[in-house]
């Protein structure tokens, strides 16, 4: 079921369209930014406003890699792991994240706080190594950085 | 060289209408209201100004041949999908000078007579998506933006459409098909956008920058812009540099500045003053250059002749520490990631090159390694649907073409590479 604030999210963006289903990645959004991810379930509530069926709506919703089809952590890091990061420093920024974390690549932390995927190119390329946490962009990392940086997320309000 | 595109980026406000106007904003605009929508398009052919998103195809051509086309309505698009690795050249547009974009827009719009444009923002840039949508607010509240503009009558209206994370939509017909709610495909060409586009009607898709150069031919004219940079290119180009140089960043220099004047001049040269070993010019799908190739001109001419491409103009810059083969496994495994899957040589061909150039950086290679790449590579150019394949193929033919003895040292030292 969707929610009333997920509802008039949606409506606003099918506003803007001729065809309600080129409003479908933003309505994936939405839910995803309510619910962290989009469920199986949650695909089929949408397709019925979008005019679309589940399957179309699946199709276009693993098409896009920032659209998660499976539970992730609290926070997403994207880590850019094209070819200015990793000259300037990608591998010891990764090995300093999966030491943090306990985690490697598409994997969640225990605690639920953290997942870690790559990002193919964040445009940041001048402040390589990048990496983006949720909607926070963070270049010219180092492993030193790691711990002030990680440590902004470690009191949330859960 | 004044700048134009990037003018005014220092002042923190510049994103701010008031502060676009004050700076000389919406004059084109204004200008282009008294003109015919034929006149519009036959200044901007006559300006020689081409497409910034890699392909350099001549702007006024592409906007004839849509104009040309009886079906209405006719769509605006722009791409602001930059997502060819190293390119970051209109996130500066898109974050601090948004305005440019919208005004180049508005203008292009009443040239082909489009009454609904969207820019089509990468979904990595989420603040530039609330900057945008905040200038076109303003625009709207101020009649560039509507159903009556500056009270002549036309109307246009704007909006941002963000993707999802996905290199393909970048290509005009998948960013089509993304736009329409669909998986951002390629559609085979021809028909191509210009007379079968968004919605199967005619459609223009043009770079963020390639709009932003607009108001610039309209506010000096055709004859003063061609006279900028390169005589069969002109305009002002910019330049996303990376990678070993002292001051990376978005630069603004006429069309044809050499890769030399770039990195030493602009960007201070190699960092540490190591000894610059090899140069990716235009974004990852374009040729490798060696360090003795830095005096060719930086537009869609002249590079072609240097053996690689203007691209987006996103300059990687690798110092001689920099392993190539372990550079050009990296664009691979990009490729491999981004590629749609529709195209067999693409979604096969790319991962069989990945796992031949895998065994290589990985020190266990064989003698004929290099040759089957070479063979796989050739079987990808030029058979898919869209350039993501033709990139994939020329990425390892010219790591190989020109860097050799890199490959070869990897596979008769069986050197196991960090990957």
């Amino acid at each position: 079921m969707l929610s009333e604030k997920e509802k008039n999210e949606i409506e606003t963006e099918l506003k803007q369209y001729e065809h309600k289903r080129a409003a479908c990645v933003e309505a994936l959004k939405i839910m995803q930014h309510s619910r962290g991810w989009v469920s199986d379930d949650g695909i089929h509530d949408l397709a019925g406003i979008l005019g679309m069926t589940p399957d179309e709506l699946d199709g276009v919703a693993t098409f896009y890699s920032l659209i998660f089809r499976k539970p992730v952590g609290r926070h997403v890091i994207l880590i850019c792991n094209t070819i200015s990061c990793w000259v300037m420093g990608y591998n010891q920024v990764l090995r300093s994240l999966n030491e943090r974390l306990g985690i490697g690549l598409g994997d969640t932390s225990a605690d639920g706080r953290f997942t870690l995927l790559p990002v193919p190119c964040l445009g940041a390329c001048d402040q390589a190594p990048a990496m983006m946490i949720d909607n926070e962009l963070y270049g010219d990392l180092t492993p030193e950085k790691m711990d002030e940086i990680l440590g902004k997320y470690s009191w949330e309000r859960d | 060289m004044e700048k134009y595109l990037l003018r005014n980026i220092e002042n923190p406000n510049s994103a701010d209408i008031n502060e676009y106007v004050k700076a000389g904003g919406y004059k084109a605009l204004a200008k282009a209201m008294d003109m015919k929508p034929a006149d519009i398009i036959e200044q901007v052919k006559k300006s020689g100004l081409r497409g910034r998103g890699g392909a350099g195809f001549p702007t006024g051509m592409k906007w004839a041949f849509a104009a040309a086309d009886p079906k209405m309505p006719k769509y605006l698009l722009c791409n602001a999908d930059e997502g060819e690795p190293g390119t970051f050249k209109d996130r500066p547009l898109l974050e601090k000078n948004p305005h440019l974009l919208i005004e180049g827009m508005i203008i292009s719009g009443h040239a082909l007579r489009a009454k609904y444009g969207y820019i089509y923002l990468r979904g990595e840039y989420p603040q530039a998506k609330d900057i945008l949508e905040a200038a076109i607010k303003q625009a709207y509240e101020k009649k560039f933006l509507g159903d009556n503009i500056l009270g002549r009558g036309v109307k246009f209206d704007l909006c941002v459409h963000q993707g999802a994370g996905a290199y393909i939509c970048g290509e005009e017909t998948a960013l089509i098909e993304s736009l329409e709610g669909r998986r951002g495909q390629p559609r085979i060409k021809p028909p191509f956008p210009v007379n079968e586009g968004f919605l199967a009607k005619p459609t223009v898709v043009n770079n963020v920058e390639t709009f932003s150069n607009v108001p610039y031919v309209l506010e000096i004219g055709p004859e003063e812009y061609s006279k900028i940079g390169s005589s069969d290119c002109p305009g002002p180009k910019l330049f996303s540099v990376s990678g070993h140089v002292k001051k990376p960043g978005v630069y603004e220099l006429p069309m044809g500045t050499t890769l030399r004047d770039i990195i030493y001049t602009h960007c201070g040269g190699v960092t540490g003053d190591k000894k610059l070993k090899a140069v990716i010019p235009g974004g990852i799908s374009t040729p490798v250059l060696p360090a003795d190739k830095l005096d060719c001109p930086m537009d869609f001419v002249n590079m072609p002749k240097h053996g690689s491409m203007l691209g987006s103009g996103a300059v990687m810059v690798f110092d001689e520490t920099v392993d190539l083969p372990k550079v050009c496994l990296r664009a691979i495994k990009f490729f491999e990631h981004e590629s749609c899957g529709k195209c067999t040589p693409c979604r096969e061909g790319i991962g069989w090159m990945r796992s031949i150039l895998g065994r290589i950086c990985g020190g266990t290679g064989n003698a004929g390694d290099i040759d089957l790449l070479l063979e796989v590579s050739k079987n990808v150019m030029g058979k898919t649907f869209c350039p993501l394949g033709d990139g994939a193929a020329t990425v390892v033919q010219n790591f190989i073409k020109n860097f050799r003895n890199e490959f070869e040292a990897h596979i008769n030292n069986k050197v196991r590479a960090e990957r």
